[in-house]
């Protein structure tokens, strides 16, 4: 054992690197495990683009379609229901969908491309319920408008737009998933090309 | 030869004398009452649900698919399969009646001042990990409550600005709460949390320890041993270890060893808490919808939300306080803040004087306000949210927080009433 003075320089630099590498190590293997909670590539798969064929549906008819778990509600709205998008606007949280809750094609009034087929992530906007599609009842949620969908759980009303009315719990419109129509009968969700 | 085997052990591992330290020759107060009995209850009802749930395991299938026919299975086919879920289903509801009434006690005679500052700390780490751990047992049965329930919680993670989407996909490890969710609660459940619940109660026990356990007057057992207080004959009476005298420098006062003396009536309190706790199991293993939800019997269903959802009693108080605000990110803060400012209380309480015994009649009628406030914002989270109940959860959540700020202005210079100089 040698009897040489502290070298008290040294030995902080030795205690700084010894510190920094071993930190960047505990973060380096910190990393596989964080990320192994991101979706795996079966999960990434399982939430590819879905296809629907609207060819058999109604006036007033809603389907669902289920994409990525989710409910996509697929509503082909009546001349009436349409009639009615301006009545509701001023009771309605944010009329012109100003809020990122659709994508750029179907920032209108009737929040989609065409204007009677209706396509909404069926899940409200507050805590994830899915609300109740109340064709024809529901004036009993919102006087004079004949039409809406009612969240059950916290009592959110959305017009047939899915806009989402004054004084409810949920603060923004339904959400529009990205699609487009490959042919008149089949509406493709999940994917629409990169279209804004 | 077996006094020989002890005496090497205890060379090597000091048992005996750890043994007097921390329960034959511990100094507990002598006034206990039955607010003490839930410290220990927690550590029952901890046990409870760690075997019972080993048991499950044995059973139980951690999947989407089969999650739901497993506890089926357990139910109905295996031996004593229903006794033991329902120990473990009532044990969770059970864990939080004795927790919150533990919480009570140290709000009432202010188990939380100086110096247990920290032991109060590590009481509500627990009370939060024990919250997450009973949230993510109940999505185990994948019954429409596990689901939706999960569902709600979860998306509170989604109103944090910025990375809140990204939060809960990593979360959720899917689009959509999924098997691969059920799976990591699972491992989580089962072995992560319980692990550091473990270590939470140890810590939590030796704090204790460090400092001792305070008592309904509110007053110190271990003087200093300068002629101000005097050994009474009964002191004298009993050998405590030599560690909480710090070598003569205090001397303890109207205390007894914790064990015969609080083992024994703890024992009372378990025969009490036993009688109530095999009533619910045998006789209202659903607690009445409050334990089990009715649409827990039904397998998850991701495109059918349940008509009315509400989360398990134990957390309504916290999820109405999340409601009564309708911005939810806001929302989400003050229900967090709701917890956050209880683990604040010893800061919050800048008064000297413990127990609500001593201290001013308001702040014995605050006491009832929180109190009051708690229960009735327990009952409106269980309640649909119409307009009426909304403007409820707005005052009840209000005057929980009053509870806080009123604490802060009266206890700097509260009128106390005199401190007895020894236990009553």
């Amino acid at each position: 054992m040698s009897n040489a003075p502290v070298d008290h320089g040294r030995r902080r630099f030795l205690t700084i690197a010894t510190s920094v590498v071993g930190g960047v190590g505990a973060i380096g293997a910190a990393v596989p495990f964080i990320a192994s909670w991101n979706p795996s590539e079966r999960a990434k798969q399982a939430g590819a683009a879905v296809s629907a064929d609207i060819s058999k549906l109604e006036d007033g008819q809603l389907i669902r379609v289920e994409w990525r778990g989710r409910p996509v509600w697929i509503v082909k709205r009546t001349e009436e229901m349409l009639a009615q998008l301006a009545d509701t606007e001023n009771r309605l949280r944010d009329p012109g969908s100003e809020e990122p809750q659709q994508p750029g094609y179907a920032q209108n009034r009737h929040r989609s491309i065409k204007p009677e087929i209706f396509v909404a992530v069926g899940i409200c906007t507050h805590l994830g319920c899915s609300p109740t599609y109340l064709p024809s009842d529901f004036a009993a949620q919102v006087e004079g408008i004949r039409s809406g969908f009612f969240c059950p759980c916290h009592g959110s009303r959305f017009d047939m737009a899915g806009r989402v009315f004054q004084n409810v719990p949920a603060p923004s419109n339904l959400v529009i998933p990205p699609y487009m129509f490959i042919d008149d009968n089949t509406v493709l969700i999940g994917e629409d090309e990169g279209a804004v | 030869m077996f006094k020989n085997l002890m005496s090497w052990i205890e060379y090597r591992l000091p048992f005996t004398d750890k043994m007097n330290l921390h329960v034959m020759q511990y100094p507990a107060p002598k006034n206990f009452n039955f607010w003490y009995f839930f410290g220990s209850l927690a550590m029952l009802v901890l046990v409870n649900q760690i075997v019972t749930g080993i048991w499950l395991t044995m059973n139980y299938e951690p999947s989407a698919e089969g999650a739901f026919a497993s506890i089926e299975y357990i139910m109905r086919d295996v031996e004593y399969g229903w006794l033991l879920r329902y120990m473990h289903s009532t044990g969770a509801s059970a864990f939080f009646v004795v927790v919150y009434l533990h919480m009570l006690r140290g709000m009432m005679y202010g188990s939380y001042q100086k110096p247990r500052e920290l032991l109060w700390i590590f009481g509500m780490l627990i009370f939060l990990v024990l919250m997450a751990e009973a949230f993510m047992g109940y999505m185990l049965p994948w019954g429409q409550m596990s689901f939706w329930g999960a569902q709600v919680i979860i998306s509170i993670f989604g109103v944090i600005p910025f990375i809140g989407d990204d939060l809960t996909l990593w979360i959720r490890g899917d689009y959509v709460i999924s098997g691969a969710t059920l799976n990591r609660f699972f491992a989580l459940h089962v072995i992560a949390l319980p692990l550091v619940l473990v270590i939470l109660v140890f810590l939590h026990i030796m704090a204790l320890h460090e400092v001792g356990s305070n008592n309904p007057d509110g007053i110190e057992i271990k003087r200093d041993n300068d002629g101000t207080v005097e050994q009474t004959d009964a002191d004298k009476k009993f050998t405590f270890h030599q560690y909480f005298t710090r070598g003569g420098k205090k001397i303890i006062v109207d205390a007894i060893p914790f064990h015969p003396y609080y083992t024994v009536k703890d024992l009372v309190g378990v025969a009490g808490f036993l009688l109530v706790f095999a009533f619910v199991i045998f006789f209202v293993p659903e607690g009445g919808g409050f334990f089990l939800e009715p649409p827990n019997f039904e397998i998850a269903n991701p495109m059918k939300t349940p008509d009315h959802i509400a989360p398990v009693w134990y957390f309504t108080p916290f999820y109405a306080i999340l409601r009564a605000i309708p911005d939810p990110l806001l929302g989400a803060i003050a229900m967090f803040a709701a917890i956050i400012a209880l683990a604040l209380l010893p800061w919050i309480d800048r008064g000297k004087v413990r127990s609500v015994r001593y201290r001013c009649e308001l702040h014995r009628w605050n006491l009832v306000m929180f109190c009051i406030s708690f229960v009735v914002l327990g009952v409106l989270g269980v309640l649909p949210a119409t307009p009426t109940y909304a403007l409820l959860s707005q005052i009840f959540s209000f005057t929980y927080f009053a509870f806080f700020g009123l604490l802060w202005l009266y206890s700097k210079n509260e009128k106390t009433k005199p401190l007895p100089v020894r236990l009553t």
